[in-house]
């Protein structure tokens, strides 16, 4: 499996030799909770600028190596960031959107008072300044949601607040963006939107992403390299490389993952259309 | 005090604030109103009206305990068993995997059971009423403390609560520590519950809290909203409440209880046109 790990084998020393000039290394993450194995020697380079998406059959453990990343959740193994001229900086700084923001949709909050309470230190029920009211807008720009800075947090559908939550993820701007792309709750459409977004910003802001995700024809699309999960890593590379191999049906097409969700999310793509 | 009496008379000038009592009640609500609005939100953002309530429980167990020790001044022992309480709460929350209702359920019962056989509950009767005609002058000092180390701490702490009351991993990811939130947040209400309780009564503190928050939820769509309406609710409904229990020769507490309750139905109402 080595050949497939990263373009360049691991080496991201030089500055040519990477596709960006910086990059994520993950080694060696294991996770165990109690005695069950869930992640096994997880190896990843992530290149700034790329979009690695990370696919998998349910319970894959998925969400638990972004957990892990994140230091939420125990676990073996290092990561570390590695500047443009390959010094190592340590932890990189992490953005993250969680699949499913489990919060109140009855609490009296808005999207600005999120974005106060985040970045600023006056209450977020004190009149803001301009300049911050600037910020703000300038942050919700990156994902095209400036029309929403009013309203309430709760009435936002499912593919507003993951836009939302991507421009706070994006505020401070982080060296590794974790997104953990919601399993239902967005439609087609708000799907393709985010999946947009999220290209662009891979490319302005020459970040390493990696995302989750459950839609294997936009992965196809947008995705720079996919790697398949499942306990640990089955396939690295490009999506050409992924799609074209038997393991990925094997992986998916042995829990009958594969196909029932390509039959479900076609369902959801001809909703809108009735 | 008696200045402040006098200024009383002049911009105020009516029957019901004649006598020091109700002047001294009157100022009472004007401090504990706005202090209830703040924690009110808190609370009700958090979901946390049943750990408040619990609260009650163990300040009263508090003023038990020390009454039994024979400490002449019951409050202190009060305060510091009542944040003891409140930490021990909020660590068996943290820690445990049982549901958050059982555990404060549990810790709630066994306070007030504690309170109960350590002192004759007819002799203390006044604090499951409470009476706010009752407080002093020199008390109301201790409220005007109590009510700008609340404001101070609101103002310092406002965006790390909203923070953790909307997602605690989200609040973790922007460096707040979740935890000593928590801690500082609980014991604040501890310690206002504690205070608050001989005057305001175990039985009906925590609609105090409660109501205006639930009320201003009703009809608002961001924090700046939510915030001033609880703060009118709270003020308007304690100063008419005191006004008609002088009237109409009602407990003062239930009675201002009462009128954030209707007032509370009221927004419940006319929750659709808001939200």
């Amino acid at each position: 499996m080595d050949e497939n790990i990263g373009k360049h084998n691991g080496k991201c020393k030089l500055r040519k030799e990477c596709s960006g000039y910086c990059c994520t290394k993950i080694q060696g993450f294991s996770v165990k909770i109690g005695k069950t194995e869930i992640l096994r020697e997880v190896n990843l380079h992530l290149h700034c600028g790329e979009l690695t998406a990370v696919i998998g059959p349910n319970g894959a453990g998925k969400s638990t190596l972004l957990k892990a990343i994140l230091g939420e959740i125990r676990h073996e193994g290092t990561i570390a960031f590695a500047g443009a001229t390959g010094n190592i900086t340590g932890m990189p700084m992490i953005g993250y959107v969680p699949q499913q923001l489990e919060f109140d949709t009855a609490a009296p909050v808005s999207v600005k008072n999120l974005f106060v309470a985040c970045m600023s230190r006056k209450p977020a029920w004190y009149k803001s300044s301009k300049q911050l009211d600037e910020k703000i807008l300038k942050c919700l720009g990156r994902v095209q949601a400036e029309g929403l800075i009013n309203k309430r947090l709760g009435s936002l559908s499912g593919g507003e607040l993951q836009r939302v939550l991507l421009a706070l993820a994006l505020e401070p701007m982080p060296q590794l963006l974790l997104l953990d792309e919601p399993v239902s709750g967005v439609d087609r459409k708000g799907l393709e939107v985010f999946y947009e977004i999220v290209s662009k910003v891979r490319e302005l802001y020459d970040l390493s992403i990696i995302l989750v995700s459950h839609d294997l024809d936009l992965v196809k699309k947008h995705a720079d390299r996919v790697v398949l999960i499942d306990g640990t890593v089955i396939l690295n590379g490009t999506p050409e490389t992924v799609f074209s191999d038997k393991r990925l049906h094997e992986t998916f097409g042995l829990t009958g993952f594969f196909d029932s969700e390509k039959a479900e999310n076609r369902g959801k793509a001809d909703e809108p259309d009735l | 005090m008696s200045q402040i009496y006098n200024i009383l008379d002049i911009i105020l000038p009516f029957d019901w604030l004649s006598y020091d009592f109700m002047k001294n009640a009157f100022l009472a609500v004007l401090l504990i109103t706005p202090v209830f609005a703040i924690l009110g939100t808190i609370i009700v953002n958090n979901r946390m009206a049943f750990f408040s309530d619990a609260l009650g429980h163990g300040a009263f167990t508090g003023i038990a305990i020390g009454t039994a020790i024979g400490i002449i001044q019951p409050m202190w022992s009060a305060i510091l068993f009542s944040i003891a309480f409140s930490v021990l709460i909020t660590i068996a929350k943290n820690k445990t995997k049982t549901s958050t209702d059982t555990v404060i359920g549990v810790f709630s019962s066994a306070a007030i059971a504690l309170g109960l056989v350590i002192i004759n509950a007819s002799k203390y009767s006044s604090l499951f009423v409470g009476d706010l005609l009752s407080i002093s002058s020199q008390e109301i000092g201790v409220l005007l403390v109590l009510a700008l180390a609340v404001i101070v701490l609101w103002i310092l702490f406002y965006n790390r609560v909203l923070m953790v009351s909307l997602n605690q991993s989200l609040a973790r990811s922007r460096g707040v520590n979740t935890l000593a939130v928590e801690l500082i947040l609980t014991s604040l209400i501890a310690v206002v519950v504690t205070v608050c309780i001989q005057w305001v009564g175990l039985l009906i503190i925590n609609s105090l809290l409660v109501l205006p928050a639930a009320a201003a939820r009703n009809v608002s769509t961001n924090a700046r909203q939510y915030n001033g309406i609880a703060l009118i609710v709270s003020v308007v409904s304690g100063i008419s409440g005191l006004i008609l229990s002088y009237y109409f020769d009602m407990a003062t507490g239930a009675t201002i209880v009462i009128v954030s309750a209707v007032i509370y139905f009221i927004t419940l109402a006319l929750r659709k046109r808001f939200v």
